[in-house]
């Protein structure tokens, strides 16, 4: 188990290794190194899928294998693998998308200069993720967190050329740091109350109380705060559309499928602790992203930005569920929606690589990914159409699919939340919502893309052509995962996921926080009503059973609704680009402002920019002209003030204590030159002074 | 007229003369004459006072052994003339100002 594990989180490290250093020598950029690494990691969680957690069929289901990384003292840092459920399933979803991708990436990034580098980045992206997924630590998972971050940046920025780029790679890279110090500061206060990072540990310190009230709940919205900026929720979103910049097999691996799935995982694992407070934000945040982003991908033309603004609705939709509690609702909705955006986004590459293709023959600079350029495509790429159409019916919500099961049950427990709290009944309406929108402008997008005439002439149209079935391989796996019987086996009931292996294997845990008893909850408040005082099993009985009902009447009414909201958004999509009975162009201009907003992403890069951004700048020259004008104008005063000292000094060490000693030199030599004078060499001169002396002795001897 | 002072006039008028012609004279002859002349009148001073004094013959030895001398310096001195004359091309004395600062 532990090896396998190893195996599956060591295999795209070594394959990265290789590929980085080597591919430019290895034959076909050593792609196949890559391919290798992630399948025999696909067989690998799928051996553990089958064997352990299907062989298993436990819900408590879970190996640790840890050991001591650091000690101080007497405190040790352990590090380690946990294998739950949980882990093992996000294992199959990041390894199967993964592997899809690299296989699709053989075909789409054919020719492209850094063909290698590209699969070492994939590779290090899965190690990054799978580790992610693994870690059974807090510090771990930030770690792997980070490692991710960084290949997101890689693959985003891909083609640095491109200005776009690169300044999306960095747009994302910043944007996830704001989100992670929040994380680390909740890790800290973890830290701080219960001495441990480790999941299982932090949940049995909150079940004992040492760490409760308004601190866990703090601790809570600030890992929160790191799921915001991974999942791209509002108001961290800004990121994910301007990720699009990179290949689209990137996007349909990091920035829909698993990625920005990590956000929702680490709430998902840290469900059990998050207070009722936290959870309501968590929830907020959520239904508001969900039909923020909603509103937003009605008005795109390019489609990876619809797709990408509906990862984020979508993930807002995961969000929500986990703020509601409907816990399995939210981690099902993580994992069928990774296999039909994953399979959306590639269909969109499969229809970008074919227009490209089109574009290059006549010699048109039009941009390859707007859909008003498109349309009719259904004639020339019936793969991509039927899979892409598959895809699109799950994300709609179309009954029979996978996304409806998933999205219905995040809608039936949300509707569950607000019966219970009738004052929250904000957020289902907000997931109704959502979900009309969303049959709307993915039904949208097919019409546009697929449907009527090629809108670049019949000369352009002779270009176009299936994509190669190293590509459309992956489309139609990932297609037929879309369906609903894979997800509710062995029950088959094709409108709620209850009874399915998924619903038995991941129930909603326990939530510790409500354990400790210091939090008197709105659900165990309504036991009041009761007559008799209940004992705590009873109590608890009484209201799983009047939750279960209450569930259940959710469940029902959730799903009439969603199929209504879903059919009149197909069948508005359907009347305004399909018959062009409603005219797209008149209610443009009939919505005004909100229609702009829609298109203009609601101002929110025009208000960071002017805020955020502008506000850091200002901020920058402010400390920068403290820094020149004082803080240097000081250094340069003390500068002046000692070139002055060291003028005087000078000039006195010259002048006076030089003068002194050249003055000396100058009394010796002038005294020197005048004896000198006297020593001509001249015999006869000689003579003469002796003379002169031999007179004056006389003359004293006489006189 | 026959009396020491007499003498003593004399030898200082020789000594004078000696010491005037060494002083002025540029060429080394001439000086190594004025040489001659100071040591002469030192060698009259002694005869005189030999004469004059107690009667010794002491004094009339030192004038023999002064005579001497002068012929060896003499002998010594053109000995050097020579020689400056080769160094300088001429034996004028003041050409002889080598040893000077």
């Amino acid at each position: 188990m532990l090896g396998l594990a190893l195996y599956i989180l060591l295999a795209p490290l070594v394959a990265f290794t290789i590929v980085i250093f080597f591919g430019r020598k290895l034959p076909r950029g050593g792609d196949f190194i890559s391919l290798f690494a992630i399948w025999s990691g696909l067989a690998a969680s799928l051996y553990l899928f089958f064997t352990q957690m299907l062989g298993h069929y436990d819900p408590a289901f879970a190996l640790s294998y840890r050991f001591d990384w650091v000690t101080w003292g007497t405190y040790k840092l352990n590090i380690g693998i946990a294998i739950d459920n949980m882990s093992m399933m996000m294992l199959v979803v990041v390894t199967l998308v993964s592997s899809l991708v690299h296989l699709f990436s053989v075909g789409y990034m054919k020719g492209d200069p850094k063909y290698h580098r590209f699969f070492s980045f994939l590779s290090f992206f899965s190690f990054s993720m799978i580790g992610l997924v693994l870690a059974d630590n807090l510090l771990i998972i930030y770690a792997f967190w980070e490692l991710v971050g960084l290949s997101s940046y890689l693959l985003i920025g891909f083609w640095h050329e491109k200005d776009s780029a690169s300044n999306a790679a960095k747009k994302a890279f910043v944007t996830n740091r704001v989100g992670d110090a929040g994380m680390l500061i909740g890790m800290l206060i973890c830290f701080t109350a219960l001495g441990t990072l480790n999941l299982v540990e932090l949940k049995d310190g909150v079940a004992q109380g040492h760490l409760a009230g308004g601190l866990l709940t703090a601790a809570g919205i600030l890992l929160f705060m790191g799921a915001v900026g991974k999942s791209a929720q509002f108001p961290l979103h800004v990121w994910l559309p301007d990720a699009m910049e990179g290949p689209t097999p990137v996007s349909a691996l990091i920035h829909a499928a698993t990625m920005v799935a990590a956000g929702v995982y680490l709430v998902a694992r840290l469900f059990p602790i998050l207070t009722p407070d936290a959870s309501l934000v968590i929830a907020y945040v959520g239904g508001f992203t969900a039909i923020f982003a909603a509103t937003i991908a009605v008005a795109q033309n390019d489609i990876k930005r619809v797709l990408a603004y509906s990862t984020v609705s979508q993930l807002g939709y995961m969000v929500m569920a986990l703020g509601t509690g409907a816990f399995t609702a939210g981690f099902f909705h993580l994992v069928t929606h990774a296999m039909f955006k994953a399979c959306l986004f590639l269909g969109s590459g499969s229809i970008i690589f074919a227009m490209h293709h089109v574009l290059h023959n006549i010699h048109s600079h039009d941009d390859a990914q707007d859909m008003r350029n498109m349309g009719g495509l259904k004639k020339y790429m019936p793969v991509t159409f039927w899979t892409f159409l598959i895809a699109t019916t799950a994300l709609a919500g179309v009954p029979f699919t996978s996304g409806f099961l998933s999205k219905d049950a995040i809608l039936g427990g949300t509707l569950a939340f607000a019966m219970e709290h009738p004052k929250h009944w904000l957020l289902p309406a907000f997931g109704f919502a959502a979900a009309g929108l969303t049959a709307f402008y993915m039904f949208r997008l097919v019409y546009l893309t697929f449907y009527g005439t090629f809108r670049k002439g019949s000369e352009a149209e002779s270009h176009l052509h299936e994509s190669p079935r190293v590509m459309t391989v992956p489309l139609i796996v990932l297609a037929s995962l879309s369906i609903f019987f894979f997800y509710a086996a062995p029950a088959f009931n094709p409108t709620t996921p209850a009874g399915g292996w998924f619903a038995t294997l991941f129930p909603t845990p326990e939530n510790v926080t409500l354990a400790s008893g210091r939090y008197v909850s709105p659900a165990s408040s309504r036991l009041g009503d009761e007559a008799v005082e209940p004992t705590a099993e009873h109590a608890s009985g009484t209201e799983a059973l009047h939750s279960a009902h209450l569930e259940h009447l959710a469940h029902n009414w959730a799903m009439l609704i969603s199929i209504l909201v879903a059919g009149l958004g197909i069948w508005i999509a359907t009347l305004a680009y399909y018959k062009w009975k409603i005219d797209p162009e008149k209610w443009r201009l009939r919505f005004g402002v909100a229609y702009r907003g829609m298109y203009n992403k609601w101002w929110c890069d025009e208000v960071y920019k002017a805020t955020a951004i502008n506000g850091t700048l200002g901020l920058s020259k402010g400390l920068a002209w403290f820094d020149g004008a004082i803080l240097d104008g000081i250094v340069n005063g003390s500068a002046t003030v000692t070139r002055l000292f060291s003028t005087v000094q000078g000039w006195f060490d010259n002048k006076v204590v030089d003068g002194l000693v050249n003055l000396t030199a100058m009394v010796v030599g002038f005294w020197a030159h005048f004896v000198r004078s006297f020593q001509t060499g001249q015999v006869q001169r000689y003579l003469l002074y002796t003379l002169a002396g031999v007179g004056i002795v006389i003359i004293l001897v006489v006189i | 007229m026959n009396n020491l002072t007499t003498y003593l006039a004399i030898s200082a008028a020789l000594f004078l003369l000696g010491v005037l012609a060494m002083m002025t004279r540029k060429s080394a002859v001439s000086v190594l004459m004025g040489v001659e002349l100071v040591l002469n009148a030192g060698g009259l001073n002694f005869v005189a006072f030999s004469r004059f004094g107690n009667g010794s013959l002491n004094g009339q030895a030192a004038a023999l052994f002064i005579m001497i001398i002068a012929a060896a310096e003499a002998a010594v001195a053109l000995a050097i003339f020579l020689n400056l004359y080769r160094l300088k091309a001429s034996a004028e004395v003041d050409k002889a100002d080598t040893l000077q600062w």
